[in-house]
């Protein structure tokens, strides 16, 4: 994926509006970080960015070289995590991480999902089943989902929360390769996250 | 997609939920206990009945009405499940939608099965309902089953973020159902009553014609249903 564009995108919700008219284009190798208060539509506008929600107006195109890509084609280079995206908790990290890559058409093999485990810090509790992990165990496996398929577009909403200082090194870390490869955007209040920001956004709505 | 994508993904799915099903052994416990309540409740209610013509109706009525109040409360857990424990966004982000329906529509098959299979033995053992063209009984179970299956798991689907599932998940399905149900119940006590083939097949064809129906039709619906 080459680039984002966001065009007059505005979300409601009933008669209440969280965001009206954003306009953005994003480019490959750059991060978008959205701030705002609790309320300003920071994580609904992420999940308008990867399909899982219909914008109240405003339309979201995904461009590759100069075309356009169809969502649904699109939705497969998309990496998406967040606080409330929840896994399988009476399977494995292993096994969620297997399913994925299954559901995905993807034949991974388990050396390599074990490798992207270690990666993000959950080496040697892959056979754990995720209702045993803490919750920045949980969120690390969150990692591992939306890395899973090498995503031209990752999406990470509130991405250090519950993590440690070595889950704020993992953030560095996944951020720097993720400009190699495609495009970032961050939902996040966190000052130490906005630093990466090529595009910073502050939405204006409030609680 | 192509098909041997398809049919991984599909297979994922059905193994994610069975593995699922055996670590939890959520709905295979609700609907193994409510066939058995219902039945038992059934026989000790009713007594040892009178032979009579009206007999195999009787029992064919019992029979299916049993496997769809349990099928009620079991075939919509597959997506109700997915929405309660929030791990739908991800199946949505992940999986292409024809994939979710055919894997969990197979899982609910083989659950359903499983179910008539205990209720169909209960029945005979409990009720002494008396099989006496088995080939026919069998058969009409199975495409009783998929037409059950067919017809309920695009509802389930359709019902599964709604505050109030389980009244809304009867009263979807109810309308739809009736059809089949009354083809099941009358072609079943031909069965019972030792009718043979030529005479049951016409009730075997029409649910044969009303599973595939069903699932053409939600196939074409599903990725609306599943993604809006």
């Amino acid at each position: 994926m080459d680039a984002i564009e966001l065009t007059q995108i505005s979300i409601d919700y009933g008669a209440r509006s969280v965001m009206a008219n954003l306009t953005v284009r994003l480019n490959r190798g750059n991060v978008m970080v959205v701030t705002g208060q609790n309320g300003s539509g920071k994580s609904s506008l992420l999940r308008v960015v990867c399909g899982l929600q219909r914008p109240s107006a405003g339309q979201v195109r995904f461009i590759a070289g100069d075309q356009a890509v169809a969502p649904a084609e699109a939705r497969q280079q998309i990496g998406w995590m967040a606080p409330d995206l929840m896994l399988y908790r009476e399977l494995t990290g292993l096994e969620n991480l297997r399913f994925f890559a299954d559901v995905r058409g993807l034949g991974i093999p388990d050396a390599e999902l074990n490798a992207l485990l270690e990666r993000v810090g959950l080496y040697g509790r892959g056979a754990d089943v995720v209702a045993t992990y803490s919750s920045g165990m949980t969120h690390r496996l969150r990692y591992a989902y939306a890395l899973l398929h090498r995503p031209t577009v990752l999406l990470l909403d509130e991405p250090s929360v519950m993590l440690d200082q070595r889950g704020h090194e993992l953030l560095e870390a996944v951020v720097a390769q993720q400009r190699m490869i495609g495009l970032t955007i961050i939902a996040t209040n966190d000052p130490r996250e906005q630093r990466f920001a090529d595009v910073l956004i502050r939405l204006e709505g409030s609680a | 997609m192509s098909k041997s994508l398809l049919w991984r993904a599909t297979k994922a799915v059905f193994v994610r939920e069975l593995r699922s099903e055996f670590r939890s052994r959520q709905a295979l416990n609700a609907v193994a206990l409510f066939a058995v309540c219902s039945i038992v409740a059934v026989s000790l209610g009713l007594g040892p009945l009178n032979r009579s013509a009206e007999l195999p109706l009787v029992h064919a009525a019992l029979l299916w009405i049993v496997l769809l109040f349990a099928a009620f409360t079991a075939l919509a857990r597959v997506f109700v499940v997915e929405e309660e424990q929030r791990t739908a966004a991800a199946l949505r982000l992940a999986a292409p939608p024809h994939a979710v329906y055919l894997g969990k529509l197979l899982f609910n098959l083989l659950l359903l099965c499983a179910l008539t299979v205990l209720v169909a033995v209960l029945a005979i053992v409990l009720l002494r309902m008396q099989v006496r063209s088995p080939g026919p009984f069998v058969v009409l179970l199975v495409t009783g089953a998929l037409g059950l299956v067919a017809g309920t798991t695009l509802i389930a689907a359709m019902i599964a973020r709604a505050a109030s599932r389980g009244a809304l998940f009867a009263v979807l399905s109810f309308p739809i159902l009736i059809p089949m149900l009354v083809t099941a119940v009358r072609g079943t006590a031909l069965a019972l009553s030792g009718t043979g083939w030529d005479r049951c097949m016409a009730p075997i064809q029409t649910l044969i014609a009303y599973a595939v129906a069903m699932f053409v039709t939600s196939l074409f619906l599903f990725a609306y249903v599943w993604e809006d």
